[in-house]
């Protein structure tokens, strides 16, 4: 049912957590089956240093969390705010159909907790 | 990996005896039922003796059992058959919130196509629908009252007995999904006031695809599919021989091995539940804590999604469900959960272990083992616990 790479990311899943004193904070859900992805960033150099999530939500919910704070830590923020659900499910080797909204709230929710850190920087 | 199978509740492995049994019909007995010839005669006797077992194993008469192709036919042609026979007399059903959606979905397609009156009653926090609610709830014009013996997710067993004395109190007709009982609990029509039961092979170690309902003498009855008059006319179609003679041997022998096999099974589900209730915190265990079967165990863990406790327990070669029905990808959780005043982020939670026949003491340390590690990790990586 899932690749490899889900079942790894579910299984060990990378950046668990609240980063400390971070300059932005976000979350998506999924309205359909109360899936919720909080992700906390902190940034330097024009970049994202620091990634974390929270997810209660499935397996591949999580594993799509794990994953897009993989993907943005190092990147520019420019190029991290970028990160779409597409790019998620590409780095998973994909997720069933029914689960490719749980891609999608994870890039939602890194997208918002950069969104968040571009405004409390003024 | 070896793994270990609770998801009895789901379906069960097809005993080897039974498998054998049903091999037997495939190699050696061709004929169609129907048929005159040698050929025919062999198979219909054959089916006659599976009648006879399934029958004597719920105390009915040969002649009041109708095969079908599984637990959800038996439940459609018992609501929709006994509302068509009484249409003349009245338009009312009275049914419960936590039936199977074999029983829920047909009712309310009734209600929404065919005009019937739908009365769905509620249930306390264990799952226990009050017989007295029932009594309220008919009316001159009800025609049938539908309401499982066991819930397949919670395990709760409802007082049917009672309830079925009130029916015929009032002239009713009752129906009962004893899906999840028979087998594994005794029931006899002789002194159980059931006019209809549904039966499914597959939940007592027999093969997929093959139910029966009870139909006591005498019931107003109406088939729902039209062909050959198979069944007394109450069921079009060449039976499923091989499946009818599978389902006669798995009732027999799950029959003849309850009184040792059920208080086997109430003992490991116990020693599982204790042993998860000392290891986890923010647990819900659901259902009655004594009227339920013997092996089921259902749980809610706070702060975790069903799925994801499903997943990791498959990962670590442990077969389990949740109770949360998985439709077109949204997880919605299950109507059982909601009907016994969970909400819906607990039942969202839900985690149901079902076992069976090849369940050791040493399968429940294992779990014991894996749940609380699972557990722990999906806690920590949730925003809710």
């Amino acid at each position: 049912m899932y690749s490899d790479i889900v079942v790894e990311h579910f299984t060990n899943p990378r950046n668990i957590g609240v980063v400390e004193n971070a300059d932005g904070r976000g979350q998506d859900s999924n309205p359909v089956c109360g899936d919720f992805t909080r992700i906390t960033v902190r940034l330097a150099d024009g970049k994202v240093a620091e990634a974390k999530f929270k997810t209660f939500g499935c397996s591949a919910a999580i594993a799509s969390a794990s994953m897009v704070t993989t993907l943005a830590v190092g990147k520019s923020i420019d190029h991290a705010s970028r990160i779409s659900a597409q790019d998620v499910l590409a780095a998973l080797g994909g997720l069933p159909l029914v689960k490719e909204g749980c891609a999608l709230m994870a890039a939602g929710a890194l997208r918002s907790a950069i969104a968040d850190a571009k405004v409390r920087a003024g | 990996m070896r793994r270990i199978y609770l998801d009895h509740a789901a379906t069960t492995p097809v005993d080897p005896r039974v498998a054998e049994a049903m091999a037997a019909v495939y190699r050696d007995a061709p004929g169609n039922p129907s048929s005159i010839h040698d050929e025919g005669r062999q198979a219909r006797a054959l089916m006659d003796t599976a009648r006879e077992r399934v029958a004597a194993a719920i105390g009915a008469e040969p002649s009041e059992i109708v095969f079908t192709s599984g637990g959800t036919e038996a439940d459609n042609l018992a609501v929709r058959g006994t509302v068509a026979a009484l249409r003349h007399k009245g338009d009312h059903v009275v049914t419960t919130a936590i039936e199977h959606h074999a029983v829920l979905d047909t009712v309310s397609e009734l209600e929404r196509e065919q005009n019937v009156r739908l009365t769905v009653l509620p249930v306390d926090r264990y799952g226990r629908v009050d017989p007295e609610d029932v009594r309220e709830a008919i009316t001159a014009r009800t025609v049938l009252v539908s309401v499982m013996h066991a819930n397949n997710e919670i395990g709760t067993i409802e007082p049917i007995a009672e309830i079925g004395r009130i029916c015929r109190e009032r002239n009713v007709v009752f129906h009962s999904d004893a899906v999840q009982t028979v087998g594994a609990l005794e029931v006899d029509v002789r002194r159980l006031p059931v006019d209809l039961l549904s039966l499914n092979a597959h939940k007592f170690y027999g093969p997929k695809g093959v139910g029966a309902l009870y139909v006591r003498k005498g019931t107003p009855f109406a088939r729902i599919q039209t062909g050959g008059g198979q069944e007394r006319d109450r069921r079009a179609g060449t039976e499923n021989v091989a499946g009818i003679v599978a389902m006669g041997a798995a009732l027999e022998i799950a029959t003849r091995e309850r009184a040792v096999e059920s208080p086997r099974l109430a003992r490991l589900r116990d020693l599982l539940l204790s042993g998860v209730r000392d290891a986890i915190d923010d647990v819900v265990v659901n259902g009655h804590p004594t009227e339920r079967l013997p092996n089921n165990a259902s749980l809610c863990v706070r702060g975790v999604q069903g799925e994801s406790l499903i997943v990791a327990l498959d990962l670590a070669g442990i077969a389990a469900s949740s109770g949360a029905a998985c439709t077109t990808g949204s997880l919605e959780p299950s109507h059982v959960l909601l009907a016994i005043g969970l909400s819906r982020e607990v039942a969202q939670g839900s985690l149901r272990l079902t076992l069976g026949r090849a369940t050791t003491d040493e399968d429940v340390d294992v779990v014991l083992g894996e749940l609380p590690r699972i557990v722990s990790r999906l806690r920590a990586a949730s925003p809710v616990a």
